[in-house]
């Protein structure tokens, strides 16, 4: 009975929806004030009814009704607590009603923190997410009924998808769809101010906080996935360039691109309408990401079991969403730019490059991952367009960027001596060639790799404190919370630049057939292989491998990888051992057994300063919330 | 017209996609058929696992039928497949062989050491090239040709007990009525 009452109340949440898209927009545009003030009671009962739906369907989790078939095909007994409640997205259906219900989540934080702005805008802002879930809700209706009954109930479900059986799992993906579908807010403000005519600078600072939010939920959430990769898929990795990364990478990108635009727009008036644009791009990458994974259109380690019919579904709805806001984008965005003006040399024509790399990298990575569909469709071949693509040309497009970032903060808006910040820069250019130089020449087993890692590292650190150390000296104005936030945010960029290059060029790695008793030396580090012993989990075999390393004869640790057999479906899953550090990782997989003499294959790994790079996301993404803590976003309406 | 850039862009791109979800419905439903069918097996040449210095082109398989399975040791679904697989390799009925899609040796072998090895030998197409002309998607696929080198079945995903009955083994009793 439960689960059609699930059902019942996601067709509820999608009349809701329906009205929330209609009525307060009709009030808004004829200025009808009942009307308008429907929005927010609204955006709060369709909340409850996707949150009854969600929690039915955890309901049917936790209480194992194999009855109801997505339950049955993603859970049994004996998965472990834990692991039941993200068992609710391990899945299309699922992890589509999560999706609808983070947007529901987002429609009402909108309608609760937006007290002081206009009646109208907000009308407006809620109509257009309101819409969005409709065609959500529509999609998970019609295509992906998460609710859909199995007759007979199968007396136990298969399992959860073993690599989903992670701790990881639990954050990952609500984060990633937090970041995906907060973009949604930037996008509907965008929306609004087209609707209503009036785009100036003020409909910026109302959603300024909200992007930021959002991109430092999707950066936690690509980091996170990035993490998990790399702990929990055995590969060694951090990026592989797989189209659902790109995915997910695009909207991250210009969402980038979208927070420096912003405050461009806000504080001068400039860029307003390439900032709309912006802000539609990063709301329909986040789509086209969905898109790409749930259409079976493109292959991927993440694909979702794909199914023509929903990559019909999602494009119509694709072509409404995007197509629709491009077309009120081209009939209604500014013509002339009335901001302030800049000349060359300003802290404008920085962010504009800044825009302009990102943007561009996010092309780059949209063309690579859509070359193989293009190739198809041309008859070209089934062509697939790998890692040195993408390293490549990133490359390429990121390292000015690395160069001006510094010089972004320290150079003044409208008209800067270019030789002001030059001036305050040039010593910590030369400090950081100055380390790249002994970098490059010292360190043991160094490349010019290791030498950039220091020199963009060094340089990233040294002009953003040098910016710090301005402020502090001057003393004009306090250190706001916005400075804070992009303070941390490029540290942590330093930190990331310097994890990914030193990670890079550095890591050493060695398959080796290992006997017991057998020691191998990699990287200053000695790999003794103890033996292989089978235990027993919850829901699986394993056979786990004991390693001990140590180093000089010191002991570092023990290392335990397993390769794991799930009860259910006899899945196989490696489980590899990390032994973390600041400065190091220590890496141990299992392979397979070579025989019967106890010999078995191993992988071993020393990656130094990989832990860096999520470090240096961590801090970005905490920059990115700081932001929203800056004065200026909670005062009332400021006459613009 | 400038402003219009975007919303074409969109348009183009939306078309691509499309395209795509269409050429994707052929490859998922299998009641569209494999070109192949009917059709003489494409011209190939590949190295045998476990003895690289072996060729193996269609001239050598001429004269019996053979199921061509396709599979990988990075493939989940091949293992599922694997005991039927085995199954039907010991029953006589057909000679099996194995066609290692986009695997290395090493992986492939230390698999089939773990699974058994029921194979009559078995094809490596390392890099998937060869892939391309058989309109290989993924693994596990499965081709049933004749005598005369011809295919005359394709199969994709899992083989099972049902599909073995009901469709390999109708097909290999025609075979045999038409020789």
């Amino acid at each position: 009975m439960l689960p059609e009452l699930g059902l019942l109340a996601l067709i509820l949440a999608l009349l809701l929806g329906v009205l929330l898209g209609t009525l307060p927009l009709v009030g808004a545009q004829r200025g009808h004030a009942a009307l308008v003030a429907s929005a927010r009671p609204l955006a709060y009962s369709q909340l409850f009814f996707v949150g009854v739906a969600y929690a039915v369907l955890t309901h049917a989790f936790v209480v194992h009704d194999f009855s109801v078939a997505y339950v049955a095909t993603n859970s049994n007994t004996l998965l472990p607590t834990m692991y039941q409640l993200p068992a609710v997205w391990g899945a299309h259906e699922g992890s589509l009603l999560l999706w609808v219900t983070i947007l529901s989540l987002w429609i009402a934080a909108v309608a609760t923190f937006s007290r002081s702005l206009p009646a109208p805008v907000v009308a407006r802002v809620l109509a257009t997410m309101g819409w969005v879930s409709v065609g959500f809700l529509a999609f998970l209706l019609f295509t992906s009924n998460p609710f859909a009954r199995l007759l007979p109930a199968a007396v136990e479900g298969r399992d959860l998808n073993p690599l989903l059986q992670d701790p990881g799992m639990i954050f990952h993906p609500p984060l990633l769809y937090t970041g995906y579908v907060g973009f949604a807010v930037a996008f509907a403000f965008a929306v609004a101010a087209l609707l209503d005519g009036k785009v100036d600078a003020q409909w910026v600072r109302w959603s300024r906080p909200w992007t930021n939010v959002a991109w430092a939920f999707l950066t936690l959430g690509i980091a996170l996935g990035s993490f998990w990769a790399y702990y929990e898929l055995g590969w060694g990795g951090w990026w592989f360039w797989d189209p659902v990364e790109n995915a997910s990478f695009m909207p991250w990108l210009v969402g980038l691109g979208l927070l420096h635009s912003q405050a461009v727009t806000e504080k001068r008036g400039s860029f307003r309408g390439w900032t709309l644009l912006l802000a539609i791009a990063a709301f329909s990458l986040s789509l086209l990401g969905t898109f790409l994974v749930r259409s079976g259109v493109l292959t991927s380690v993440h694909a979702f079991a794909s199914d023509p019919a929903r990559g019909l579904f999602i494009l119509g709805f694709l072509a409404l969403i995007i197509g629709g806001s491009l077309l009120l984008f081209a009939l209604r965005a500014p013509t002339d730019d009335k901001g302030q003006p800049f000349v060359a040399a300003s802290r404008e024509t920085l962010l504009l490059a800044n825009n302009l790399l990102l943007s561009g990298a996010a092309m780059m990575i949209l063309l690579g991952t859509l070359y193989p569909l293009l190739a198809e469709a041309l008859d070209l071949g089934k062509i697939s367009v790998g890692p040195p693509y993408f390293g490549l040309l990133f490359t390429v497009l990121m390292a000015p960027l690395v160069l001006l970032v510094p010089f972004g903060p320290l150079t003044r808006w409208q008209r800067e001596q270019p030789a002001q910040p030059l001036r305050m820069l040039a010593p910590w250019g030369a400090l950081a060639l100055v380390v790249a130089a002994i970098v490059f020449f010292r360190w043991p087993q160094g490349t010019a790799k290791t030498a950039a890692a220091w020199l963009g590292g060094a340089w990233l650190l040294g002009g953003t404190l040098r910016f710090v150390w301005q402020r502090v000296k001057q003393g004009k104005g306090r250190f706001t919370a916005e400075m804070t936030g992009m303070t941390l945010a490029h540290v942590g960029l330093a930190v990331f630049v310097f994890g990914v290059l030193m990670t890079e060029s550095t890591s050493r790695e060695m398959d080796v057939a290992a006997k017991p008793g057998q020691s191998f030396a990699l990287r200053g580090y000695d790999f003794r292989f103890v033996g292989v012993e089978r235990v027993q989990g919850p829901n699986y075999r394993a056979d786990r491998g004991t390693i001990q390393v140590s180093r000089n004869g010191a002991p570092v640790a023990t290392m335990l990888p397993e390769k794991r057999e799930y009860a259910s479906g006899g899945a196989l899953m490696t489980e590899a051992d990390i032994d973390g550090g600041l400065s190091r990782d220590l890496y141990v997989a299992l392979g397979d057994s070579l025989g019967p003499d106890g010999s078995w294959a191993l992988r071993l790994y020393v990656k130094p300063f990989i832990r860096w790079i999520w470090l240096g996301a961590l801090l970005m993404a905490i920059g990115g919330f700081a932001v929203v803590f800056d004065k200026r976003f909670r005062r009332p309406v400021a006459s613009p | 017209m400038r402003r219009l850039l975007p919303l074409i862009a969109f348009v183009a791109l939306a078309v691509l996609l499309f395209a795509g979800v269409r050429m994707n419905s052929g490859k998922d439903t299998s009641a569209i058929p494999s070109p192949l069918l009917g059709k003489p097996t494409p011209a190939f040449s590949l190295p045998v696992l476990g003895d690289p210095q072996r060729r193996v082109g269609n001239a050598d398989l001429r004269g019996r039928p053979y199921l061509l399975n396709v599979w990988g040791s990075w493939c989940p679904t091949c293992r599922d497949e694997h005991p039927h697989i085995t199954a039907l390799a010991k029953s006589g009925k057909v000679r099996v062989i194995g066609y290692d899609y986009k695997d290395t040796p090493e992986d492939a072998q230390a698999w089939l050491g773990q699974f058994g090895n029921p194979y009559e030998f078995i094809v490596a197409d390392e890099d998937g090239r060869a892939a391309l002309d058989w309109g290989i998607y993924g693994a596990p696929e499965s081709f049933l040709v004749d005598a005369n080198g011809v295919v005359v079945w394709k199969h994709v995903g899992a083989i099972d007990d049902t599909v073995i009955r009901e469709q390999i083994e109708p097909k290999l009793m025609q075979m045999g009525a038409a020789r």
